[in-house]
């Protein structure tokens, strides 16, 4: 046996990752097995952590959802015996259970996570880790290098989808001797976690990308802005700086050329807005985080008001790849206007969760059912929401959408950063909009009249509306409110937060309808809507429904049937959430 | 304020020790406010008031301005935590996947709502948008552990757990 590898990024580590790394050592010690136990990042296959490989000369097993208390047979009858345990096996030279998983995905951004080590540098210089930054300096011209980015047809992964060529070429022709690049580490759309993977399992090659796009623009110096909640992310980085340092691949001359250069890390404080490029450089000089009025442009006046380039993690992951393997193969990949592959945090109402890959131009269907194993459950597929809270819901009934940023604003929705949640018919669309306006509301900065005050009255409309408490003009005044939201906002955060509520109302407005004049909410979601009933089958008198409700609306005798007066129901759903048998209904 | 007037305030030495090293090592870069009162933040578990006026005269700020930038980040705390820090995710896998009825529970089972520590300084329940494991969900985050897939049976189980293991804690310092 060669090597054991566990994967220990944030999921793995939820998932007690830990505990089995711990259980390994501890049983390899006891046998007196000398067998390296390496930490690795994210393989993708969230849904099957504690994912553990075992790494021979000749083959590999990858092992799913391990426990501590299956460490034992695995170290007894796989590497003492030699006997693989084969039912908890999900991929080697003979078994493949998650080949549809993986079978659609192209891994350029993830390419080394879940294979090296991120703590080690010399693991990633043995992928052929700072090849391409060696190549730039060699070969290439400044100008090649971003002629080459150009011709890939690399566009921005954090959202926006502007070209990353023509980015780092006004960055380049901008006046000035000294200029800043800068890395976006702070993702802040809920539910999504590529960046923090990437991050995670292969630091360094976004660090490589940095270099490039420095070497590219004509800079020396370099942030990167991660998001303070990510504490294993930041972690990683400061190693893999400290190791750069150590190598001397930063400072002076560095790779024995002309060029100076060095990598700092700023911690971000937690505020969502902070993610729009001038609000993040403003935190950056250590003020409030607040957007101002563009132009001028990050490349004409950014950071300390010299010239500065802003790209996101997922972006610079790309660079070293497309360096290394030619524009060609890159612009190969994908639809005529969007080349590569995007990264896509794939979750919510899935069978298999995880961290995807794929090439642009792959349909949304193709990703719901072929790669995440469709609808958790066997429920009915509802609904993707793209690109969190500014972005939007795009139903199942387009499930032939091709991914491609133009095709995807055209529905109503954005490419966003990466986040694909999945929603069934479980899943109540005017509850969703609700739920990214309360998000988005909280994290206005408050300097836009219409994103601080407009977000709030939409907001209040779309309480009342599940609260059963909706007026026939609702839908009219939201869509109102919308439009001038979006017009009279300086920044990406105003001008996105109306698309969820925009967008459910397109598609699924007769449940905007149901609940106003109705009452009722179709997904049994919105509380306030719902009937609770006790059933006489299933209640077995432990009162305890009757011992939380918080206005004493059950009542009922010691081992015998409850009943809940309707009168009384505040609908708070607490009996609900308490009973054990499945005696509560709600309808 | 002077830096003697903080030695002599009640903040324990050794974390002012801490927090001072770093202070000096950081004033002097570019933008350095955040960086100083994560730190502070890192000492203390919060931003004490005489601390601000400490910054405040180091790197030649007005007070109130880092009052501003102190109220501006969710990071920050003007007020110290519980023993115990639940985080519960509000993200969208977690919010499709029953996020408010854990919430519900948890506000119920520990009398508080989000921002607040219980009375006896064991709990304080905050919420974050987004934990990162979303396959996971929904979660919730107590200290640094992970605990996901969860209902609001096993939410209560949780808490449940922590509890005793206080109560454990207390009757041992007791003795």
């Amino acid at each position: 046996m060669k090597e054991i590898k566990i994967g220990l990024a944030t999921c793995g580590i939820a998932a007690g990752g830990q505990a089995v790394h711990e259980a390994f050592k501890k049983e390899l010690k006891e046998n007196l097995l000398d067998i390296p136990v390496k930490e690795t990042g994210c393989m993708g296959t969230c849904y099957a952590e504690v994912l553990v490989e075992l790494v021979d000369d000749s083959e590999s097993h990858l092992y799913s959802k391990v426990t501590p208390d299956k460490v034992k047979r695995i170290v007894a009858e796989h590497i003492m015996g030699r006997k693989p345990v084969e039912e908890w096996i999900i991929k080697n030279k003979n078994i493949d259970k998650e080949a549809a998983f993986f079978k659609k995905q192209k891994q350029i951004v993830l390419r080394n996570c879940g294979v090296i080590d991120p703590g080690s540098i010399d693991d990633y210089i043995a992928h052929g880790g700072y090849q391409a930054i060696r190549k730039c300096l060699k070969e290439y011209t400044p100008e090649q290098v971003i002629e080459i980015i150009t011709k890939s047809g690399l566009r921005g992964r954090g959202g926006g989808g502007f070209p990353t060529g023509l980015k780092w070429k006004l960055a380049r022709q901008a006046q000035g001797d000294k200029k800043y690049v800068i890395c976006n580490a702070d993702e802040g759309d809920p539910g999504a976690f590529m960046d923090r993977s990437t991050l995670e399992g292969d630091p360094h090659s976004v660090l490589e990308g940095m270099m490039i796009a420095a070497y590219a623009i004509g800079s020396d110096e370099a942030y990167v802005y991660a998001r303070a909640e990510y504490p294993l992310a930041v972690e990683r980085l400061v190693n893999s700086i400290q190791q750069l340092e150590q190598k001397g691949f930063l400072g002076h001359n560095i790779f024995d050329s002309a060029m100076d250069f060095k990598i700092k890390i700023k911690e971000g404080a937690g505020a969502f807005v902070c993610g729009e490029e001038t609000a993040l450089m403003a935190s950056i000089e250590g003020k409030r985080g607040l957007p101002r009025v563009r132009p001028p442009f990050p490349a004409q006046k950014g950071l300390w008001e010299k010239p500065t380039n802003i790209n996101n993690v997922e972006t610079y992951a790309n660079v070293p790849w497309i360096i290394l393997n030619g524009a060609e193969a890159f612009a190969a990949m994908g639809t005529e206007k969007s080349k590569g592959t995007k990264v896509f945090a794939l979750a919510g109402k899935i069978a298999k969760s995880g961290l995807v890959e794929v090439p642009m131009g792959i349909t949304i269907n193709e990703i719901v059912y072929e790669i995440g194993g469709g609808i958790a459950g066997g429920k009915k597929f509802k609904a993707v929401q793209m690109g969190g809270p500014s972005g939007g819901t795009i139903p199942a009934t387009q499930g032939d959408l091709k991914i491609d940023y133009d095709e995807i604003t055209r529905t109503g929705a954005i490419m966003g950063s990466g986040g694909l949640i999945v929603l069934d018919e479980t899943t109540c669309m005017v509850d969703l909009a609700r739920f990214f306006l309360n998000f988005t509301q909280n994290e206005s900065c408050g300097k836009c009249t219409f994103c601080r005050i407009g977000a709030k009255r939409m907001l209040e409309i779309l309480d009342r509306i599940t609260l059963g408490e909706g007026k026939e003009d609702d839908i009219q005044l939201l869509e109102d409110l919308a439009y001038k939201i979006k017009s009279g906002s300086l920044c990406g955060l105003g001008q996105t937060a109306p698309n969820p509520v925009l967008t459910t109302i397109k598609y699924f407005r007769e449940e905007y309808e149901t609940h106003i004049r109705q009452k009722k909410c179709p997904a049994h979601s919105c509380s306030a809507l719902l009937t609770y009933t006790i059933t006489a089958d299933n209640c077995t008198g432990c009162t305890l429904c009757a011992r939380k409700c918080p206005v004493h609306a059950i009542s009922g005798e010691v081992k015998k049937v409850h009943t809940l007066d309707q009168a009384l129901c505040i609908k708070c759903g607490l009996c609900f959430d308490a009973c054990k048998f499945e005696a509560v209904l709600k309808n | 304020m002077t830096t003697t007037e903080i030695k002599q305030s009640d903040f324990a030495q050794k974390e002012f020790k801490d927090f001072k090293r770093d202070l000096i090592h950081k004033r002097k870069q570019h933008g350095s406010l955040i960086p100083l009162l994560q730190s502070a933040q890192d000492s203390y578990g919060y931003i004490p008031e005489k601390v601000i006026h400490y910054i405040s005269e180091l790197v030649e700020i007005p007070a109130a301005d880092i009052y501003g930038v102190i109220t501006f980040y969710a990071q920050f705390r003007l007020k110290p935590l519980g023993k115990n820090v639940i985080r519960i995710c509000e993200g969208t896998a977690c919010h499709v996947n029953g996020a408010k009825s854990i919430l519900r529970t948890l506000q119920d089972d520990l009398g508080v709502a989000v921002g607040e520590t219980t009375d006896d300084g064991v709990f304080t329940l905050l919420s974050v948008a987004c934990l990162g494991c979303c396959s996971l969900s929904p979660v919730i985050m107590i200290n640094s552990d992970t605990h996901g897939n969860l209902t609001p049976d096993k939410t209560r189980k949780i808490i449940k757990k922590y509890k005793q293991e206080t109560a454990k804690e207390v009757q041992h310092e007791g003795n």
